[in-house]
Order: structure tokens, then C-alpha cells, then sequence
């Protein structure tokens, strides 16, 4: 896909910014603070319906103001849409796809996009949460009915969590009883998150090996593996040196049955500490290159490396699996975390897609192949180059 | 924050289902300076409904008498029982009038996060129900979500020992809408309980 116009409305720091793109690479440059980032933030979010800076949907909305519009024309091939999300800061967020209105959560399938920020560096040395949010919103826009199954896990587990709690106290028999119908309920729900997320890492992999070798131009043997708590991983523990790989894809049976046993097994652990220790919201993904876990003992270098690896295929996954063409790409701010030989071959990597977005600080930091007539962006505005000194 | 009496009877509002902040604050301010407003009359009707409103004895509705109507009528067929969470889902189905039979209501759901458990719903009058030799089917009609879900998979455990049919109302497509609005969940679920034609 490419996105041929993109128009904000009180959107953080943009009272109102009409914007043409075009295919291949468009480059913002401005100074920090300017709001560089905010015009991209508003494609992710449309894509994503969540931010990579932000938890909350309410930042995203001009200060004094009550709501935001992001819009955008696009083409798929020949076919043109015009998407667009209205945020609001109370109440529900509102989406359309070609002026009928659509279900914010199907804006996914619509617009893709993948996302490389410095943030992303805590995807391989930050919490296993994030991990598992990475892997999750892959999943969700691959397959949006995943969506209603995560939240439906979400809200089991808060049940079963809460139960467990008051059990500590000593409960009635009959409440006692319902326990069993939680934990059943968990483990059809985690059974479907687990096996969707297996067959994602499986999927992911040989992508995954030929981004790396294209980024760093060597086999360091990158490998990606699920951690489940159901086969004794235990997130509390943090023992990412001797953790279990767990290479082949397990069909839902095993899992199932993996589940059960696994619970059984810590059910005094969770009555005592009120609280439901196995299951998809305790696993974590595992990372390795040279056979070596990336957190703790890839280098600063060597995990960026990994990182933009993951996102190309990511980026690849989706084209893969979509007849609408490319996800548009967005690199905001990554270059200036990157030594020049990385900067040289991200760059190369990128160009074969249909559209890419680069923000950058300076104009020098971006390698030549990549630097095409820039957009200038100061203090929310869009301006002419001799305004902004770079 | 309004001075006393004025925020006090906001917060009064807010504290009911349904009411925020703000239409709390609306309410108040109507009833403070609406003239021909009959105050009396709706502080009047607000006590007599807490005296006089009371939970039928049998099926737990609510009644304004020991029994409900519904219980009392001897036309209904008191071979099948439908239980549902709330009164006011025994008005929802009594507007299809399709149903004959008699209702049995929970109170609620099994909610752990709103400290409900079965012990907290009218489960054991509605065994005592059932353990009269005449009631021949029991229709699960707690609500499609989870805790309904829970409620009804619970119930069935509880009356597998006994000779009754045990039904679960159908989830599927809605009437009169489209399919391909439909959401996926609903889909998937209409594909699950799909009826056999031929």
C-alpha cells in the first residue's frame, strides 16, 4: 500500500496539517520536539489503533481539544481508500473506512504498517510483557477474530485471579466448585493463544534468518522460540541462560493436555499466592543468536541488529500474507541509533518495499541512497526549508 | 465540587448504575431548578417502592404481592422452567410471548471480580424447584458472555444428577441484519449452532 495523503486534525501537536506522500522514500527533517514523530505516530496508530510512545489514547489529542482526526488516502494497486479514525478523549474512538463507519478494531486489516523506533531496543532487553505484545498484535492483525479471544482471556484470567484470592480465606464448597469452570475456561482461551502464537514463531523464523544475514551480512544463526510457563518456564525466575527452546510447533492437543498437567501440578502454589501462575500471560519470547539468549549477551550492536531483523520480518510476513500489496514502513528516529555500516545496509533493505517514512534530526545521519526531497517540519507545521536550520 | 447539600445529592446520583459524573450533576441541577417539578411525588415514590416491592417468593421476580404474576397465572405450563440472571430479562422474554412456561430468576452471575458467587444467586430455591417430579426441562437463558457462560456451565453440572432436560438458548445471527456485519465471534458461534435443513 502507499499513502498518497495524510491529514491531521488536533492531533498532539498539529492543529491541522494536510500532507502529500508518495511511493517509495519520504523524508521528514526536523529538530527534536518539533512534532516529526507525531505525523508518523498518527499512521501507526491508524494501523495499530495504539501508540509507541503512549498507553493511553488521550495523549493524542491536542491539549484543550476533544477530539483528534487522523485521515488518509491510500491505494491498494489500483484501488484508492480514504481511511480515518476520530480519537476522543472520553468515549469511544470511531473509525471509516471510505466514509462508511467500521469497527475501530478491523482498521488493522486495512492499513498496515511496521514500525522501527528507538523504543523497539526494549523489545529484546526490556520485560517479557513487551515480547508478548510484539508477538500478539502480529497475531491480531493476521488474524482479527484473535482479538476477541485475548481480551476474552484477559477477563477470565481477572476472574480466576480474583477467585483464587478469596479462596485463601477459606470459601463455601459451591464457590469452591466454580474454580473448575475458570480454570477450564482459561485453558480453552490459553490453549488458542498459545498454538496461534506458535505457529506465528514458526512462520517467522526463516524470514527472521535471511533479515538478519541481509542487515549484518553473516550467520549468527538468529533463532526465535516460545518460553511457556505451562512447560515450567517461569517468568519470576529470569533464568534466560538455561531456558528450554521450544523449537516444534505443538499441535492444540498437547497443549492442552500440557495445560491441565501444568496446572495441576502449581495448584497449591496459586491457591497460596492467589494467583494463576501458568498460562500465555506468564510466557515469554526467546531470542538467541549464536545460541546465546540476546538479553544479557548480545551486544548494544548486536541487539539493534536483531531487532531490525525482527521488524524486516515482520514487514515481510505481512506482505506475504496480504494481496493489498506492502505494509508502508516507518523508520522514525532509527538512524541515529545506528553506526554507519547498519544505517548503510537498513537502508538497503528498505527499498525494495512499496512506501517507507524516515524521520530524522539531521539530514546527514540518513544514508544517501535514502535521502530524497525531505519535508520540513517545524513546530507543528510543515515548512519551507530555509525555516528550519539543518 | 459544589458547596454541601448540592454535592451530596450528586454523589447520591452518580452512586446508581448507569449514571456518571456528569449526568449526576445534570439530574441534581434539574431537580434544583425545574419550578413545576413534583418532588414530593417522587421522594414519595421512591419510599413506597422499596416498602412495597418484593421478590416473589417462588421465582424470585419482582411482585408486588407474595407470589408474581407470572407464577400465579395457572395457564402457564409449570413443566419448564427458564432461568435468566435478572427481572428484566423475564420482561424481555415475556415481549416475544413465545414462552409459556414458568422463570427462574439467579440475581445476577458468577463474577468473582463483583463478589458473586453461587451462594450469592438463588440457586438452591431453584433446586427445590426442581426437585418437584413435575418439571420436565430447564432453559439455561443467562446472558452470552463469560459469567453467563460460567452460571450456565455450573448449572448444567448441578443438574446432571437429575432427569431433566437441560437447554441453552441458541447464539447466532441477529434477526434481520446483515451477515457481512456480523462480528466474528457471533459468526463463528452461528457456524458452531447451525441447524440441519435436510
Amino acid at each position: 500500500m502507499i499513502v498518497t495523503h495524510l491529514s491531521l486534525r488536533d492531533f498532539r501537536n498539529y492543529a491541522e496539517a494536510e500532507l502529500e506522500l508518495h511511493g517509495g522514500t519520504n523524508l521528514f527533517i526536523g529538530r527534536n520536539g518539533q512534532g516529526k514523530t507525531n505525523l508518523v505516530e498518527s499512521l501507526v496508530f491508524l494501523s495499530t489503533l495504539s501508540s509507541h510512545r503512549v498507553s493511553g489514547d488521550q495523549a493524542m489529542v491536542r491539549a484543550g481539544c476533544e477530539a483528534a482526526i487522523v485521515r488518509t488516502t491510500f491505494t491498494h494497486g489500483d484501488r484508492e481508500l480514504l481511511a480515518e479514525v476520530q480519537i476522543n478523549r472520553s468515549g469511544t474512538n470511531r473509525a471509516q473506512i471510505n466514509r462508511s463507519a467500521i469497527r475501530p478494531r478491523d482498521l488493522p486489516w486495512y492499513v498496515r504498517t511496521v514500525l522501527f523506533a528507538p523504543e523497539d531496543l526494549a523489545l529484546v532487553r526490556g520485560e517479557p510483557s513487551g515480547r508478548r505484545r510484539f508477538i500478539d498484535q502480529l497475531s491480531m492483525i493476521l488474524a482479527p477474530r484473535f482479538s476477541a479471544v485475548l481480551a476474552d482471556y484477559e477477563r477470565v484470567l481477572k476472574q480466576r485471579n480474583t477467585l483464587l484470592k478469596s479462596l485463601r480465606g477459606g470459601l463455601s464448597a459451591a464457590q469452591e466448585q466454580t474454580l473448575t469452570i475458570w480454570d477450564e475456561k482459561l485453558i480453552s482461551l490459553g490453549t488458542e493463544i498459545i498454538a496461534r502464537r506458535a505457529v506465528l514463531v514458526e512462520q517467522i523464523r526463516d524470514p527472521l534468518r535471511r533479515a538478519y544475514a541481509a542487515v549484518v551480512d553473516d550467520d549468527h544463526e538468529p533463532t526465535i522460540d516460545l518460553s511457556l510457563s505451562i512447560d515450567g518456564y517461569d517468568v519470576d525466575a529470569d533464568d534466560t541462560a538455561d531456558r528450554a527452546a521450544n523449537s516444534a510447533v505443538p499441535d492444540s492437543a498437547r497443549i492442552e493436555a500440557g495445560f491441565r498437567a501444568a496446572m495441576e501440578r502449581r495448584r497449591r502454589a496459586e491457591r497460596e499466592r492467589g494467583l494463576t501462575l501458568v498460562g500465555p500471560h506468564r510466557d515469554d519470547l526467546l531470542f538467541g543468536l549464536n545460541r546465546l539468549p540476546v538479553k544479557g549477551y548480545a551486544s548494544h550492536g548486536e541487539s539493534w541488529s536483531f531487532v531490525l531483523a525482527l521488524k524486516l520480518a515482520t514487514a515481510e510476513l505481512l506482505r506475504r500474507d496480504s494481496d493489498l500489496g506492502d505494509p508502508v514502513l516507518i523508520l522514525d528516529d532509527v538512524f541515529a541509533e545506528l553506526d554507519r555500516q547498519r544505517r548503510r545496509r537498513l537502508a538497503e533493505a528498505v527499498t525494495g518495499f512499496e512506501q517507507v517514512l524516515i524521520t530524522a534530526a539531521v539530514r546527514e545521519d540518513i544514508p544517501e541512497e535514502l535521502r530524497a526531497a525531505p519535508i520540513f517540519i517545524r513546530a507543528g507545521r510543515v515548512v519551507d526549508e530555509d525555516a528550519v536550520d539543518v | 465540587m459544589y458547596e454541601g447539600i448540592v454535592q451530596d445529592l450528586i454523589d447520591e446520583f452518580s452512586r446508581l448504575p448507569g449514571i456518571g459524573p456528569k449526568s449526576a450533576q445534570r439530574i441534581a441541577f434539574h431537580i434544583v431548578q425545574t419550578e413545576n417539578l413534583d418532588v414530593t411525588r417522587l421522594a414519595e415514590l421512591l419510599a413506597t417502592v422499596r416498602e412495597n416491592i418484593k421478590f416473589c417468593r417462588i421465582c424470585g421476580n419482582v411482585s408486588e404481592q407474595e407470589t408474581c404474576g407470572i407464577c400465579r397465572d395457572p395457564r402457564r405450563d409449570s413443566t419448564i422452567i427458564c432461568v435468566v440472571e435478572e427481572s428484566k430479562d423475564v420482561a424481555a422474554i415475556e415481549r416475544t410471548r413465545e414462552f409459556r412456561g414458568l422463570y427462574h430468576v439467579l440475581g445476577g452471575a458468577i463474577s468473582p471480580i463483583d463478589g458473586i458467587g453461587p451462594d450469592d444467586l438463588s440457586i438452591q430455591p431453584l433446586m427445590q424447584r426442581l426437585a418437584d417430579a413435575s418439571v420436565t426441562e430447564v432453559i439455561l437463558a443467562t446472558d452470552p458472555n463469560l459469567e453467563g457462560e460460567a452460571t450456565a456451565t455450573y448449572l448444567t453440572r448441578l443438574l446432571t444428577t437429575l432427569e431433566i432436560r437441560v437447554s441453552r438458548l441458541a447464539s447466532g445471527l441477529p434477526v434481520g441484519g446483515d451477515l457481512e456485519y456480523a462480528d466474528e465471534v457471533t459468526l463463528g458461534r452461528a457456524f458452531e449452532g447451525r441447524t440441519t435443513l435436510r
